[in-house]
Formats: structure tokens, sequence, C-alpha cells
């Protein structure tokens, strides 16, 4: 550490302040000004999402299917006899918002983990709270991976659960040429890297790559592109309101979805349901579920939330069933440390998220069926659907995964090394933890 | 440029003309409340966003067709303007600076307003069939729903443009821009002047909005997106009408041409470097009006 004035303030408060209070230095002080858990009081937990602003469509319905979520588990006795008490915050899509209030949750509120984010930008702006707090976030959608922290749990789909099947899909379906269109940040890019090598892998053809300003609404250029170019389909990771856009003016613009689809790893049936069925008909979605999954579960859980106070908006869709299975997550994750402590108080949030490894929501309990958490990069175990929009706006299954996928956070990245529980282990051996 | 891709130019030149419709309508309300009455009005975008909800809620809730929602919506909007001018803006026309602050406010209070009453998922407005499709004349390919928000535009600017150049009202409205106390001192009310060109620029965007609901997303955060580049219209253009057609058809036709030779971000990059460079050299816009301000 280099002598800067920073730094040197620093080192002398903090002299100052063992000097004053040397029991600040005890190993369990951390602790102590963390979460903590008592005996039949509340567990507290933060839902830090936007209810206001541009990430507001997503984020709002994320916020009530856990309000569902835990009003269910209340419903049903808690969790070892707790009940699950929500601190709902507003982050305004505001990244420095989203930081401000993590801080906010874990230190003043004490919650024992957080619940929270939809874009791969808020993400990265509250892990370094999470991490130095030693606390737990549940983040609740798909990302690009590429990370490998110690204090998170993912309950969403990874680039390779993602993309990885729609690529070869379309391309067997539809012809070798494609064209990129995505929105300009973090999570469009990085899908679009892993994308390119599928691509390669089997044996397609890129014809160009567009990003697009997050929420612009005006296509035209793009779409003069895509004409001139000619592509069998078009691979889109176009997020929020432009997505919208999107699809509304191909559609103006004269392009037929039976030539030339949009294969998008976002579009779900609350975008379809925003632009009117009739510019979604025909597009397909990559996703581990749709609302029209024909089994029990789904079924009971699709009927039972949309007649509940939160089901106003009035349908389900992927981002809520991944928000809404990082509850039972969360919920089997304590349930297995309360088992091993004996003793709830002892519980602190890191231990949940170790002991959370190889934790199930099986078929019972998951719209989308059995699922896992692995045991090494705390990712989510599952079965990766293609869905076709239909004529109501509804998707239909046309292809899913035989098999459960495992997540690989750095499947494009083999020399980055193997993500385990404790760390990044790098190809020489040498372990690294929280890397984002 | 070879001839091989002058195909491809053209288009992106028509696509340009298609721009700078949507910018122009966008800014033109905001020109009328800022070149005239002198009102930074940051609630602009919000009486756009209100305009497609009164396009989405009309439609919907009593089934009026699209065509007929593009006048109703001027209507609502142009009431909605004219409450909060009585209620609010005529306190504040000897402090400029205030009303920037104050119609920040306006747009906040609208925003959580409709999301309070409609939610804040996405609404949807129903176009007829024709519109969903595109027309192809030669090497250029427009959709029609373009076509007819250029049509609707050059309107706009036509009505516009005979209200303020050749109609007694018109006159008044110069004159009361000229010199207020003059004017008043002639007989002329500028209060009511000021309130019904208010009330007037508000209705222009919302029938801009009850189009933008169809061309993208009908979000009570739409307006945001639009509210920068009617700025910037108005900014470059001077504040008058002739200069706000000028900067709308120039910017637009430089954003259509710089994303097809580069790409959409850096299009847009390049186009806000080259609006503070002209800044620099002309900070009054290209057709600055040659008077005393306010």
């Amino acid at each position: 550490m280099d002598l800067t004035r920073r730094n040197l303030l620093k080192r002398s408060s903090l002299a100052a302040a063992a000097i004053a209070a040397p029991h600040l230095w005890l190993p369990t002080a951390r602790e102590a000004w963390g979460a903590t858990l008592k005996k039949g009081e509340p567990i507290k937990v933060g839902l830090l999402f936007s209810l206001t602003g541009q990430l507001a469509v997503p984020e709002e319905d994320s916020t009530l299917v856990m309000q569902y979520a835990i009003d269910e588990i209340n419903k049903n006795g808690g969790i070892a006899g707790h009940p699950i008490q929500p601190v709902i915050v507003d982050a305004k899509s505001d990244f420095n918002v989203y930081s401000e209030k993590a801080k906010e949750l874990i230190i003043r509120e004490k919650v024992i983990a957080l619940f929270g984010c939809y874009t791969s930008a808020s993400r990265k702006a509250i892990l370094p709270v999470v991490m130095s707090q030693n606390s737990l976030l549940y983040y609740p959608t798909c990302y690009e991976g590429a990370e490998c922290t110690q204090n998170t749990i993912c309950t969403g789909p990874l680039a390779n659960q993602h993309s990885k099947d729609l690529i070869p899909y379309m391309v067997k379906n539809f012809g070798k040429k494609v064209f990129f269109v995505g929105s300009n940040y973090v999570w469009p890019k990085e899908s679009n890297k892993n994308a390119k090598i599928w691509l390669q892998e089997a044996g397609g053809e890129l014809l160009g790559e567009e990003y697009i300003p997050l929420g612009s609404s005006e296509f035209g250029p793009v779409l003069g592109k895509i004409r001139d170019a000619k592509p069998n389909f078009i691979f889109s990771t176009v997020v929020g309101a432009s997505d919208i856009a999107f699809h509304k003016q191909f559609k103006q613009e004269g392009f037929k979805v039976d030539s030339m689809p949009i294969a998008s790893l976002t579009t779900g049936e609350i975008e379809t349901k925003a632009m009117g069925p009739e510019f979604g008909a025909g597009h397909f979605l990559s996703a581990p579920y749709f609302q029209t999954l024909d089994n029990p579960t789904n079924q009971k859980f699709v009927e039972n939330f949309l007649k509940s106070k939160y089901g106003k908006n009035g349908s389900t869709h992927y981002n809520m069933e991944e928000t809404y299975l990082s509850a039972y997550v969360f919920k089997a994750g304590l349930e297995a440390a309360i088992k091993k402590t004996g003793n709830v108080e002892e519980v602190t949030s890191r231990m949940i998220r170790d002991v959370s490894g190889g934790v199930r929501v099986e078929d019972a309990v998951s719209p989308e069926g059995l699922i896992w958490i692995d045991g090494d990069n705390f990712n989510t175990w599952l079965k990766p659907k293609i869905g076709q929009c239909q004529a109501d706006g509804s998707f239909k299954v046309v292809s899913q995964a035989a098999e459960h996928v495992a997540p690989d956070p750095y499947s494009i990245y083999p020399n980055a090394g193997k993500c385990t529980a404790a760390g990044l282990v790098a190809p020489d051996g040498k372990n690294r933890k929280n890397v984002i | 440029m070879t001839s091989l891709d002058i195909a491809p130019f053209a288009n992106a030149l028509v696509l340009g003309a298609s721009i700078a419709s949507i910018w122009l309508i966008a800014a033109i309300g905001l020109t009328i409340i800022y070149g005239t009455v002198g009102v930074i009005n940051m609630a602009h975008g919000e009486f756009i966003m209100l305009g497609a909800y009164t396009s989405y809620a009309l439609q919907s809730f009593l089934g009026l067709p699209f065509l007929l929602c593009l006048p109703a919506s001027f209507a609502v909007v142009a009431l909605v303007g004219l409450a909060i001018e009585r209620g609010l803006i005529r306190y504040l026309y000897n402090r400029p600076l205030d009303t920037l602050l104050a119609t920040w406010g306006v747009s906040l209070v609208l925003m959580q307003g409709v999301r309070l009453i409609f939610g804040s998922d996405p609404k949807y407005i129903a176009v007829p069939e024709i519109f969903q499709s595109n027309v192809e004349v030669g090497f250029a390919s427009l959709s029609v729903f373009r076509l007819v928000v250029i049509g609707v535009t050059a309107l706009v600017v036509a009505a516009t443009a005979w209200l303020f150049y050749r109609t007694r009202f018109g006159m008044q409205v110069r004159a009361v821009m000229q010199n207020k106390e003059m004017a008043a001192s002639f007989g002329i009310n500028a209060d009511r002047v000021y309130m019904t060109t208010f009330a007037i620029g508000a209705g222009l965007a919302g029938l801009a909005g009850s189009l933008f609901g169809v061309l993208a997303i009908v979000l009570p955060t739409m307006g945001t997106a639009y509210v920068v580049q009617a700025f910037l219209v108005v900014v470059v253009g001077g504040g008058t009408l002739l200069g706000s057609v000028a900067a709308a058809g120039l910017t637009g036709e430089l954003q259509s041409v710089f994303a097809f030779l580069t790409n959409d971000t850096f299009a847009r990059f390049l186009l806000y470097v080259l609006i503070v460079v002209f800044l620099r050299f002309r900070p009054r816009g290209l057709f600055a009006v040659a008077k005393a301000r306010r």
C-alpha cells in the first residue's frame, strides 16, 4: 500500500480508534455489526429493485413476485418458524442509488440477504458493498457470467444456458446468416461475445453487429443496414423500451417474420403484451420459463399469482419466475444453515451462502421444474428452452434441453480458470477471491 | 462513394427526413412555448407522455379510432397545459430560471400521477393494419407510419406558420414577444396571449405523443427520451419556427447519414460534438431573433 494522504488518514484514524476502543479489533466484531437473526423474530431481507425510472417495468414485477413468494412462505409457516419480513426500497433506476440503498439495507436495516437488480450494470454497482460487508446477494435474472464472487447466488441462466442452444436452433431452421443487434451496455456485448463462439461452432456467418443506446427508440438506421445485409435471422439483445420499439419498427418497415425472425434473449410475455401481440408473433425467445409451461406446479403458480393482489400486471414471465425461485433457494439455504448450527442466532449471511451449494427447488415448488444451485460457482442448474411467440402473445415451447445444463460462468474464457466456492482458481493454481 | 452504394445512401437520406420529422414534431410545441413565452418548459416530455396516454385511454376505454385520437390528444393536453399555465406558470413570467425548476417539478408530478393511475407497465396503442406495412418507391423504402408522421409534421408546421404569421392572433403574439409592455399599452391582452400560446404548445406536444406511442412505447417515463432532442432542436434553431425546421432537418439528416456510415451510438456522439462546436460559434442558434429579450 503506498503512502497517500488518504491512506495515512485512514490508518491514523484507525489507530486512534484502536486506542480508544480496543474491542473493535476482536475477530467477531465484524459479525457483530452485520446482520443477526433473533429467535422468534422475523427474518429481514432487502428487496432492492427500481420502482421508478427506466428500469421500473421489469423490476416492479420483481418486487411484486418477491412479496408474493414471501407471503406464500409465511403462510406455510415461514422458515424454521420465523416469518420473513421484506424491507422494500426504490433504487430509482440510478446506479448510485443502488449502491447507497444496498449499504443502507445491510448496515442500518441489518438484512440477512438482498434480492435485487435486473441489469449487470446495477449488480456491478452494488457488489463491492455486498462483498465488503460479507453479505449475500440473490441476483434473480439472466446475466453474462465472467464473475466469481463469494457473496452471490444467481437463479437465472448464464450465457452458456441461454444462447448456446438458441443459435444452433436458428441456424438449423432458418439459415447460416445472422445479424446481431443489442443495447449498448455490458450484458449485450458479453452475450454477443458468447454468441459468436456458438455461431462459429454451428457453422453460421455473422453479417453485422450494431448497438443502440439504452432507451433509444429509433431503429431506422439499423433496420436499413439489416435490409442491405439480408440475414436469415436476427439475434437480439436489445432490452427494455427499446426492444418494444425494435419489434414494432421491424414490422412497420416491412420485414417479414417468416423469412427473418428475431431470436431474442429477453423479449418475453411482458414485452409482447406491451408491443401488441401482432408485433411479437413468430419471433423466438430463449428462457428457462414461459407462462404457458404445461405442468401442474406452473398452472397453480400462474393461477394463484394472477388472482393475488400482486398479479395486477396480468402475466408471469421468465424474470419473475427466476425471482420467485430465489426466495425458495433462500429458504432452503437458510434451513440448511439453521440445521448445521442448530441455533438460528449463529447464522450469518455468508454461512447461508456456503451451505447453499446443491440446494434444490423441487418440481412441486419450481414452476420451470427442478433446479439446483451449483456447489462451485453458485449459479443454477436448469433446462434451457426455446419458445416461439404465438398470435395471442403467449409462447409455445419449440425446443427443450433433455438434461439439466451446468452453469459455466467462464465458458468462453477457459484461460481464466475455474470458479470454486472459495474463489477463482487460475490454471497456475492461484486463487483469487471476489472476481468481478 | 461509388455508384454501387448510392441506393443505400439515398435510402439513408430518406430515413433522415423521417428522423427529422420525429425530432421536429417533438420540438415544435417547445419552440412555441420557449420562443414566445420564454418559459424553459422541463415538463415538455411529460406533455408528450400525456398525449400518448390520452390516446391509449380514449382508444381502450371509449373505443375511439386512432386517427381521431390525434386531435383528441391535442385538445386534452392543451387543456392540461392551460390549467398548469393558469395555476402556476403565470406567476413566474418574470423569473425565467424559476420556471425551469417549477416545470421540472410539474414533470415529476405528472409522471408519478400517471404511474398511480395507469401503473408502470407499458401500454399499447392499436393502429389500422395499413400503418403496419411499408412502401417501396424505386430505391427507397419507408414504413407507412413514418410517412404519416412526416405528413402530420408538415401539416402542423404549416398550421403553426399560418397561425403566427397570417392571423390577427399571430400578430399580437409577435407584438408581445417584441415588447410586452408596449404591446399591452396598445390594448393587447398579453396575459391571454401567453395563456393561449402555452396551451397550444402543450397541445402540440400531446399530438406528438400519440404518434410516438405507436412508433415506440407508452410508459410514464417515455417523455424523458424526447425532451433532450426537443431542446436540442430548439436551441440549435434559435427558438423560431423556421429555425426549428432547419435545425431538425439538419440534425435528423446528419444523425441518419452518420449512423449509415458508422453506427448509431457513434453517430449520436458525433452529432452532439458538432452541436457543441456550432453553439460555440453561434450561441444564439441558426436563426436568432435580433431583439432585446425580456
